[in-house]
């Protein structure tokens, strides 16, 4: 297991190598672990992508070495537990395509598919969210099939609605709130994925498990 | 007690020292980008150092008290108020924070503090998502603030001893410990003289001057960042994250600006220059410890002098 110093106030805990729903879950464990049982110091713990990182506060430091041999002790022992259940399963509800998908069209002819069936490959898909970040509650999803894999658009939009989903290299996602963005466009969620202001704010969280069920322009317009 | 904000100055918003405990769901820990600057003011009016107060950026608001008021001004330098000591403003008396004369980040703390209701835990604005502080928004003409009630009695004039406060400057050099690409840019980030854009703002100081070149194109993953965090994207100008930058970002990681640095960086002004010199780590955390000694010490200081 590797630490990394990330800056003079953080520590970067490797978890493992490459990003499947296995890392991603003992990922989560990793991070439960060290925050059920924070070392003195530690002041956030944050899942993302292959590891955690562990946020101190540097000004009430002691000793750098006993902090990190800390972390890394309940690392091991997380990592050698059996992962627990997986995570929460989230059914995000999109309309595909027209005016809510601008994008569609350039991801099918990409694949070489229609755009039915890049719409059937996106919404059969079995999502898990790797980290949460840019902007507050944007899920950073990974398993996209293959074939939908797009790069990002060259030049990035200078407005991504709130709700827009997109796809950005081998990542989907959606946008919580209006904000510049660069992924392509297709199809947008009526779900308020982010607000700061209701019990449980963001509606992802890292290692949850993500499905998209497609709706039509009716249903979108009966959720907003 | 009310504050009438009769000119909210170019962007003045609502900061304490941020929102912890949220960066998992992407929220960044936003507050004042010179903490050390809040901190102090905020002691020198008898206040705890997390308190809401006003950052005030280049050009300062004009305010109107509805009674008589202790405020403290820190950081940067405004014409208006003096800096690092507290003074009494009278009920209807007009505070006037004209243009900055040093610096770009000024944070006056009123005794009693700000009242505004706290949104994930802090009362910080986040004006990207529009939450916090004063309706997620900068301040506006005509807004009226509500600043808590002081009861505490004051002793005397004071002012801060400046051998505590940051080295201060408009072409400072900065401490950083190494990021995780530094190899990828050899010794070129200490070569340089960089120049501070007029595109920087809470999330991020952009510099320009000689763009860094990368050896090396290994794509990468998105990862963990933190204010201080000097990104490289691929145009090669390097961009110091802040208090309101992302949790995770994409471009390379030259270096971290160290904590007890930072507001260096957040008082750089549009033209401004910048240089950088590498410290261990170890150094970076001994830092950390005498500048919280330093405030410790300002801290027990003034306590004495609010009954």
């Amino acid at each position: 297991m590797t630490l990394t110093p990330l800056g003079d106030s953080a520590v970067v805990v490797a978890v493992g190598a490459g990003l499947d729903d296995a890392v991603v879950a003992r990922v989560r464990e990793v991070a439960a672990a060290i925050e059920r049982d924070p070392p003195p110091g530690v002041v956030e713990v944050v899942p993302a992508f292959a590891s955690v990182t562990v946020y101190y506060d540097p000004a009430h430091l002691t000793d750098y070495a006993a902090l990190c041999a800390a972390i890394e002790a309940r690392a091991l022992r997380a990592e050698a537990a059996v992962p627990a259940q997986s995570g929460r399963l989230v059914e995000i509800p999109v309309c595909y395509g027209g005016e809510f998908g601008p994008d569609l069209g350039d991801v099918a002819a990409r694949a070489g598919l229609s755009r039915e069936e890049a719409v059937a490959l996106h919404q059969g898909g079995r999502y898990f969210v790797q980290a949460i970040g840019f902007l507050p509650g944007f899920g950073y999803l990974g398993g996209l099939p293959e074939r939908l894999h797009t790069p990002r658009r060259p030049t990035p939009r200078t407005h991504v609605p709130a709700g827009a989903v997109g796809i950005g290299g081998s990542l989907t996602g959606a946008y919580p709130l209006g904000s510049p963005g660069g992924w392509n466009l297709i199809g947008r969620t009526p779900l308020k994925l982010f607000d700061a202001v209701r019990a449980e704010p963001a509606l992802l969280h890292p290692g949850d498990r993500v499905r998209f069920k497609p709706i039509t322009r009716e249903e979108f317009a009966r959720w907003m | 007690m009310d504050v009438n904000v009769t000119r909210a100055g170019m962007l003045t918003t609502v900061q304490d020292l941020g929102r912890r405990g949220f960066r998992a769901i992407g929220v960044p820990l936003s507050g004042a980008v010179d903490a050390f600057a809040l901190r102090v003011a905020n002691l020198l009016v008898g206040n705890a150092e997390n308190t809401a107060g006003l950052e005030c950026t280049l050009v300062g608001p004009e305010l109107i008290f509805t009674r008589d008021t202790l405020v403290a001004l820190g950081g940067a330098d405004f014409a208006g108020l003096p800096l690092w000591q507290p003074s009494v403003w009278r009920a209807g008396e007009t505070l006037r924070l004209d243009a900055a004369r040093r610096g770009c980040r000024g944070y006056l703390a009123v005794a009693g503090g700000l009242s505004v209701p706290g949104v994930l835990g802090s009362g910080s604005t986040f004006l990207r998502a529009q939450f916090g502080g004063t309706q997620g928004r900068a301040l506006k003409d005509g807004d009226v603030l509500s600043a808590r009630e002081f009861a505490r009695h004051v002793a005397g004039h004071w002012h801060v001893d400046e051998r505590i406060l940051p080295a201060y400057s408009a072409a400072p050099t900065v401490r950083v410990v190494a990021g995780a690409q530094a190899a990828e840019y050899g010794g070129a980030l200490f070569e340089g003289v960089f120049k501070v854009s007029a595109q920087s703002d809470r999330m991020g100081v952009r510099l320009g001057g000689a763009p860094l070149a990368r050896n090396g194109n290994a794509e990468l993953g998105s990862a963990t960042v933190l204010p201080g965090t000097i990104q490289v994207p691929p145009d090669g100008n390097p961009i110091i994250l802040m208090a309101d930058a992302q949790t995770i970002g994409g471009y390379p990681q030259a270096a971290h600006v160290i904590g007890v640095d930072l507001p260096l960086v957040a008082q750089l002004r549009p033209g401004d220059t910048v240089c950088f010199r590498e410290v261990s780590l170890a150094e970076a955390h001994d830092a950390a410890r005498a500048r919280e000694r330093a405030i410790g010490m300002l801290r027990e200081g003034l306590a004495q002098k609010f009954s």
